[in-house]
């Protein structure tokens, strides 16, 4: 019970920290900033629950100051990364640490509520702010000049998501009836619980929602929700997950043997991981999410995947490819402002940022174009199904990687 | 005399504080001033009266999320928001204690009472949509310099008055329920509550004004946590290891003294910035060791120092 | 307090569901209820409060995680070595740090156990890292079906393993010598000393004992969940719901209030949204503590 006390408290501690500084520090950062790199501040769950995306996260970060240069930028990119600890308190703090340590701009943080946590700061602060995942609504409706954000809204996402569904059943000819919706309720399902809620009647899906199950993000195993969500007897089960939760859910699944026709997911993380490959095998494969995901064509694309195995010889992109492609945008974005900017003061910074046009993209979508509240314009999904091990384009059919199976062979008949 | 010497050398660093030492101190002295005023609004409860409260983040989160949710929901201003969050904290806190106190509910069992209605809340307000559940209620901030105190926005030396300002009265609050009547009643009672029975002390009414005077005090802290870091989550600010961070300092500085809570909340806030600088001094990144260090610490000063740090510095300085 | 979701149709709570999710919930509750056995055994004789309970379970199981990692031990069968090294350290906890405490008040005992658990927690993190952990064993994903019932086996071996452990245990009771003294010491400590039991000494084997029963617990459940360091402060309160529900010092009684409270988190999952389900439990706890504090099997001391 008292674990908790000494992390949290050090939070407060660290919590105070920064707001106190920042007057003193504006003025500093104004002096310092005529020459020398760009330091981007890089925020992310390091450890904690959601460790595992943030560490891939980081990769992102990792091998951006070298290919920015590969890529020709005349400014130079320094890192400064700091581990939210999965803790939006920790995240605030360590925002408010890095801006009083000089940092000109800051990227991250992969969760909507450490996100939001940021925000505040950068906004109390005039630093700018540029979101790589994060799909939160409030994140650029809350009318903050410094949060620029390349990742979808949960509304995007969803549409997108469940379009996204729709091309799945008419690829395969089969289409289920009934579906199950299952989520985490922490900011990030809740927002994206709330998109569903606006969007379903109006997307004349062809199945419908027979039941909604919230769950714990911190619960220790699933069974009565999988329980549950099998006595619906629905034929899809819907998901939005993180990583952690959507291991336990295969694995309750399995156990329960239900089969439902498919596991599919309108645009949440977890399946397309490298760790819940590794975790579980060979029944990771066939689970479909429809994500933003990268175009392993572009010239970007391959130069990242480049330095990807320069930097990370034993890995490979695929199992990272989301959430490496977005921080990596994001350093991408904030090194184009400085550029153009010619400076790296927060305020001709910000300037710059609303007029960022990157057409050279590693993701799918148009180029990153901002509108007035910070959101990019440009987002697209693609349709990804584990398979072989990996993640794989199976739709839309011009990128696709394979052909789509659906229904899902059953657990007992994996290989 | 000493002690009154004592006080204002006290009080006089204090107001000077923010001119003198650098941002970063400020904010350090913000938190610790925070804790030393929680402290202080617990002890009462427990120091003064013998009731163990493990769940007083219930009052903080019940005083932040009322001020908040008003504020961002209907745009009431923070300082009718803290009467609606004294108000719906002695509520929850009358019934809390009505319920004990009449089942005869003490000690340990006691303790656990109130863990258990901060959790059930906590649960609760994960799933109360109004207040943003569990995706968080989120106060709206703005890059500014100058300081509102009626909108309680401002920079960080606001609000260091703001609860240095709370402190002290927290301070003298307790200096006066101390030596006046329901004082002696509640020294009685924590002592040997069977004896203030038999002297015909009202033990349920006093037991339950203790509950409610902490618990109103509490809330007033949540008030000031919401509009200094201006986002909750039920998940932080109800959880146990909050209530437990709450009655460190107490303990560390000396129960049911008046400067007890005071230098608990010091000491303990200044070894926890100690280690963390000294850890990454040493560019040790583990994450847990400070944390390692700071266990230890409070380990050694439970062991050795019995009933905290404070009576011992007392008899020192023979106050 | 209000529920923020909007009414749903419930689904249909079938026969089928109902008992599945009932068993699952009582296996599930009794290795709930052998950890909370540990808690109880100590506090009947040693009246202290243990609030690093689950920080010590968690802790054994990191050792089975590490013992299956490194070795391919079965948590089955590393619940012997591992109980044994939880009961080495309890003893040793007990005798050097503890002791000194029996008589201190309540609070101040609190305090001790507050440090000891930040310590350990943190110093599984520095050790293990924050990252959730399990261990997959051959059966992992196996089931059993018997007519409508369907169970999984890492459950059903966990739970029988909890009752047969739980026995041994009440017979150690009921009828060891040593036993019997240790009963004798937690009646009256007093009269315990008078007629020359060594009652610090018993004190020490019974934290032994009460964290043996711990590190068993632990083996099992790991079985079941996946550990990682913010793990313990959950299962401290969990221990502590269950012994209360129960009755503190009833060893019947922590058996009891495990399996309640198993059962009640698994149905309640059903009618209220599985996020909130904890709520029930509280609220268990909450209604016991006001109307029958001495809890459900155990008797007013």
């Amino acid at each position: 019970m008292a674990s908790r006390t000494g992390i949290s408290r050090r939070a407060v501690v660290s919590g105070g920290v920064g707001l106190a500084a920042a007057a003193g520090i504006a003025r500093f950062n104004i002096v310092r900033a005529q020459s020398g790199p760009l330091k981007v501040g890089v925020i992310l769950p390091r450890s904690g629950v959601q460790a595992f995306i943030g560490q891939s996260c980081q990769r992102g970060a990792d091998i951006a100051p070298e290919v920015l240069k590969e890529l020709g930028f005349k400014v130079q990119v320094a890192l400064m990364n700091a581990d939210t600890e999965t803790n939006v308190d920790v995240a605030r703090s360590r925002a408010e640490r890095l801006i009083n340590e000089g940092a000109h701009v800051i990227v991250g943080a992969f969760d909507s509520g450490q996100t939001l946590g940021i925000a505040q700061v950068t906004e109390q602060k005039g630093v700018p702010f540029v979101v790589n995942i994060a799909a939160a609504p409030q994140v650029t409706e809350q009318g903050y000049k410094t949060v620029f954000r390349i990742f979808p809204t949960s509304g995007d996402l969803i549409r997108n998501g469940l379009a996204g569904f729709k091309d799945v059943f008419a690829a395969t000819g089969k289409t289920p009836k009934t579906a199950v919706f299952l989520h985490i309720n922490d900011t990030f399902g809740q927002a994206n619980k709330a998109a569903i809620d606006k969007l379903f009647p109006g997307a004349d899906m062809p199945f419908k929602i027979v039941e909604t199950i919230a769950y714990d993000p911190a619960a220790r195993d699933l069974s009565v929700e999988i329980a549950k969500a099998k006595a619906t007897g629905a034929e899809l089960a819907m998901v939005v997950t993180r990583l952690n939760d959507a291991i336990l859910m295969i694995r309750e699944m399995i156990k329960q043997r239900w089969e439902p026709m498919g596991i599919m997911s309108p645009g949440s993380p977890g399946m397309y991981e490298e760790q819940f490959f590794a975790t579980l095998g060979k029944y990771s494969e066939y689970p479909i999410s429809v994500v933003p995901w990268y175009n392993p064509k572009t010239e970007l694309s391959r130069i990242v995947e480049a330095a990807f195995k320069r930097k990370f010889p034993n890995d490979r992109l695929v199992g990272h490819a989301l959430n490496v492609g977005f921080t990596f945008e994001a350093i991408l974005v904030a090194a184009d402002a400085a550029q153009r900017a010619g400076s790296t003061r927060p305020e001709a910074l910000i300037e710059a940022l609303r007029k960022t046009n990157i057409e050279k993209r590693m993701m799918i979508g148009g180029p990153i174009v901002f509108d007035e509240k910070g959101q990019n314009k440009n987002v697209q999904s693609a349709v990804l199904q584990n398979r072989d091990g990996g993640p794989k384009v199976v739709l839309p059919k011009e990128a696709a990687e394979t052909a789509p199976v659906f229904p899902m062979p059953p657990w007992s008949q994996r290989g | 005399m000493r002690a009154r010497v004592l006080l204002s050398l006290l009080a006089v660093a204090l107001v000077a504080a923010p001119f003198v030492v650098s941002g970063y101190l400020v904010s350090v002295l913000i938190v610790a001033l925070y804790f030393a005023y929680v402290g202080q609004a617990w002890n009462i409860m427990m120091g003064f009266a013998g009731q163990l409260s493990l769940g007083h983040a219930l009052y903080v989160g019940l005083g932040a999320y009322t001020a908040a949710a008003l504020f961002v929901q209907s745009g009431v201003p923070p300082w009718l928001g803290l009467i609606a969050a004294i108000i719906v904290a002695m509520a929850f806190a009358a019934a809390i204690g009505f319920l004990a106190f009449r089942f005869g509910i003490s000690g340990v069992y006691f303790a656990l009472l109130t863990i258990a209605f901060a959790e059930f809340t906590r649960i609760g307000f994960d799933h109360f949509g109004w207040v943003g559940a569990s995706a968080g209620l989120f106060l709206p901030v703005s890059q500014r310099s100058g300081s509102d105190l009626l909108a309680l926005r401002g920079t960080p030396t606001m609000f260091y008055y703001v609860i240095l300002a709370l402190a002290a009265g927290a301070f003298a609050l307790s200096r006066w329920l101390l030596t006046s009547r329901i004082g002696f009643y509640w020294m009685a009672i924590r002592e040997d509550q069977d004896a203030a029975q038999a002297l015909g002390i009202d033990t349920f009414r006093y037991k339950l004004a203790a509950v409610v005077v902490s618990a109103a005090m509490t809330s007033i802290a949540g008030v000031f946590f919401a509009f200094y870091y201006n986002n909750l989550f039920p998940e932080q600010i109800f959880s146990i290891g909050r209530s437990i961070e709450i009655i460190l300092g107490p303990i560390i500085g000396g129960l049911g003294t008046l400067f007890g809570p005071v230098l608990g909340a010091f000491v303990l806030q200044l070894l926890a910035e100690a280690l963390r600088e000294g850890v990454s001094a040493l560019g040790l990144e583990i994450p847990g060791l400070t944390q390692v260090f700071y266990g230890v610490c409070l380990l050694v000063v439970v062991m050795f120092l019995p009933n905290g740090v404070w009576p011992p510095i007392a008899r020192r300085l023979r106050l | 307090m209000l529920i923020g979701h909007p009414p749903r149709p419930a689904i249909a709570m079938t026969f089928d569901l109902v008992l599945n999710v009932a068993a699952a919930g009582i296996l599930t509750g009794l290795v709930y209820g052998l950890m909370a056995l540990g808690l109880s055994v100590i506090f009947g004789v040693t009246r202290i409060v243990n609030f690093a309970h689950g920080e010590m379970m968690t802790a054994a199981m990191y050792g089975a995680v590490l013992l299956f990692a490194t070795v391919k031990l079965d948590p089955l069968l590393a619940a012997i070595p591992i109980g044994a090294a939880l009961a080495v350290f309890g003893y040793a906890l007990q005798s050097a740090v503890i002791n000194p405490f029996i008589d201190r008040p309540e609070h101040s005992q609190f305090m001790l156990m507050v440090a000891v658990a930040i310590v350990l927690v943190n110093g599984l993190l520095m050790i293990f890292g924050p990252n959730a952990q399990n261990v997959m064993v051959g059966y992992a994903f196996d089931s059993y079906q018997l007519g409508p019932l369907l169970i999984d086996a890492t459950r059903a071996y966990a739970g029988a393993a909890a009752l047969l452990v739980a026995g041994l245990l009440f017979a150690f009771f009921r009828f060891a010598r040593l036993g019997k003294a240790i009963r004798a010491c937690a009646d009256n400590q007093f009269g315990a000393a008078v007629v020359g039991l060594p009652v610090k000494r018993l004190y020490a084997l019974t934290f032994a004992l009460g964290s043996a029963c711990l590190g068993v617990a632990g083996c099992l459940l790991v079985l079941m969940i996946d550990v990682s360091p913010p793990l313990g402060p959950a299962m401290t309160l969990l221990a502590f719901v269950i012994v209360i529900v129960g009755g503190l010092g009833s060893m019947t009684g922590a058996l009891v209030g495990g399996v309640l409270i198993g059962l009640s988190e698994a149905l309640a999952g059903l009618v209220v949204p599985p996020s909130a389900k904890s709520m029930v439990s509280f609220a268990i706890l909450i209604l016991v503590l006001l109307f029958r504090p001495q809890g459900l099997v155990g008797r007013r001391a």
